[in-house]
């Protein structure tokens, strides 16, 4: 995952660690293991300390193998913020990709009691303080950052506040599927739609955009760059401003 | 050396290229975009790239004026602090070092910001932009650059990690001291040297 190139330098809020303050290595404990689908997995994990993290965040988790070699990467937190005090506990959820050396050994090995290190959380622009208009746009796995926006809102009784769009290629690859939806909520299929879905099969078009869009929603987008790329077409198309568009595009990071 | 992880081996050492730096991995045919706003559409005939703050004759260039200037091609290796790299690439466009000259840097300047077209901005030392280790580029792999990968120009610093390689550069402001860019100023490292492993602040 993981947004990692200019963005523009919004008015973002500024959460976790002050400027320049390190972002340091911690042991957590995985406490349980979720199948989201079948290449999907919630890892809940103990952290060490409290954390104050937004909606939108990330953690960067690490690999150590006997001899020092190390794999890094990127994962978002599904988890929302539980308070003004931060968490102890937080979710990441982490998309099994072929040949990926990072998911596989999260998807094949790790058991419930395991320890992995992480550091976060991180990533500024692409998040969500609970409080403004949102227009949440997922591409598959996309969603888990926006889940975490979706719960934030529905946990502080604000679901008013927030609009979900969700593409998967069929109802099976739907992650959350029990919890996300809601009226607030609205899932298309690409490939293969539920029998009787009125909208039928097809690709993201600027005509499942545009109802959803209120004005001066900040809109966030998340899922592969092709998904990024027509989600904002659309938007703009639909009357969203560019400097209110922030979008995180998954590239493949094993 | 932090602790082991339980059941984790890791790929095969046997095979790693020696180019890659510690954490990374090759990319090969890949080349992921990633960038946290709307890709611009930015046309060359109103484009143009500006060095100003501490020199002698700030300057602005457009797209005719900088095709104008010597060429200058670096064939080497990227590194993206998502742990992505790409080895053997090649850009055309001049060096940061044939700007420079024409600007004529004073005595105080010990930093820049790169800026972009979008208002991104990125902070780096000014020795690491001088002495053929910095590019303004349009081409990649002999190919114009394309929007999403920063055309029709971007910054290019390959022995950093790429964020401080800003896309749709328009331009770069010496300074007497650091000022965190963007991304920096999100807990992003400073300086960003892929092998020293520099990817957020306090590595």
């Amino acid at each position: 995952m993981s947004s990692l190139m200019p963005g523009p330098p919004a008015a973002a809020p500024l959460p976790g660690p002050a400027p320049g303050a390190p972002i340091s290595w911690r042991t957590a404990r995985v406490l349980a293991i979720r199948d989201e689908t079948p290449r999907a997995k919630t890892f809940r994990l103990q952290l060490p300390h409290r954390t104050r993290h937004m909606a939108g965040q990330y953690f960067v988790l690490r690999l150590t193998a006997p001899d020092g070699y190390t794999a890094s990467r990127a994962y978002s937190l599904s988890s929302p913020p539980e308070g003004p005090d931060g968490s102890t506990v937080i979710d990441l959820t982490v998309e099994l990709l072929d040949d990926g050396e990072v998911s596989t050994y999260l998807h094949e090995v790790v058991q419930p009691g395991d320890e992995l290190d992480v550091r976060g959380p991180i990533g500024a622009f692409f998040a969500w303080d609970g409080t403004t208009p949102a227009l949440l746009v997922a591409g598959g796995s996309g969603i888990s950052p926006l889940m975490a926006m979706l719960r934030l809102a529905r946990n502080t009784a604000r679901p008013d506040l927030v609009r979900l769009l969700v593409s998967v290629r069929t109802p099976g690859d739907l992650y959350f599927a029990d919890e996300l939806r809601g009226p607030e909520t609205s899932i298309i299929y690409t490939r293969a739609a539920p029998p009787g879905d009125p909208r039928g099969v097809g690709r993201l078009a600027p005509s499942d955009i545009a109802p959803l869009v209120r004005g001066g929603e900040t809109a966030f987008v998340c899922g592969s760059t092709g998904f990024a790329d027509a989600a904002t077409t659309a938007l703009l198309a639909a009357g969203v401003p560019t400097r209110l568009i922030r979008v995180e595009r998954f590239g493949p990071s094993g | 050396m932090p602790g082991t992880t339980r059941g984790f081996f890791g790929r095969s050492r046997a095979a790693r290229d020696p180019r890659l730096p510690p954490g990374q991995y090759d990319a090969r045919d890949d080349w992921p975009v990633l960038h946290a706003e709307a890709t611009p559409r930015l046309t060359t005939d109103r484009w143009t790239f500006t060095v100003e703050g501490l020199v002698d004759e700030p300057t602005t260039w457009t797209w005719a004026q900088m095709h104008a200037l010597a060429p200058s091609r670096y064939s080497g290796d990227i590194h993206c602090v998502t742990t992505w790299s790409k080895l053997g690439m090649t850009f055309d466009g001049v060096s940061v070092d044939t700007l420079l000259a024409a600007a004529r840097p004073q005595p105080s300047a010990t930093h820049v910001v790169a800026f972009s077209h979008t208002g991104y901005t990125t902070n780096l030392p000014l020795a690491d932009v001088t002495d053929g280790k910095a590019w303004v580029v349009w081409d990649a792999e002999g190919k114009a650059l394309t929007a999403e990968h920063g055309g029709p120009a971007r910054f290019l610093v390959p022995h950093l990690y790429f964020w401080k390689s800003a896309k749709w550069v328009a331009g770069l402001r010496l300074l007497d001291h650091d000022e965190p860019g963007f991304w920096e100023r999100n807990g992003y490292h400073d300086r960003g040297d892929p092998w020293r492993e520099q990817r957020y602040q306090g590595d």
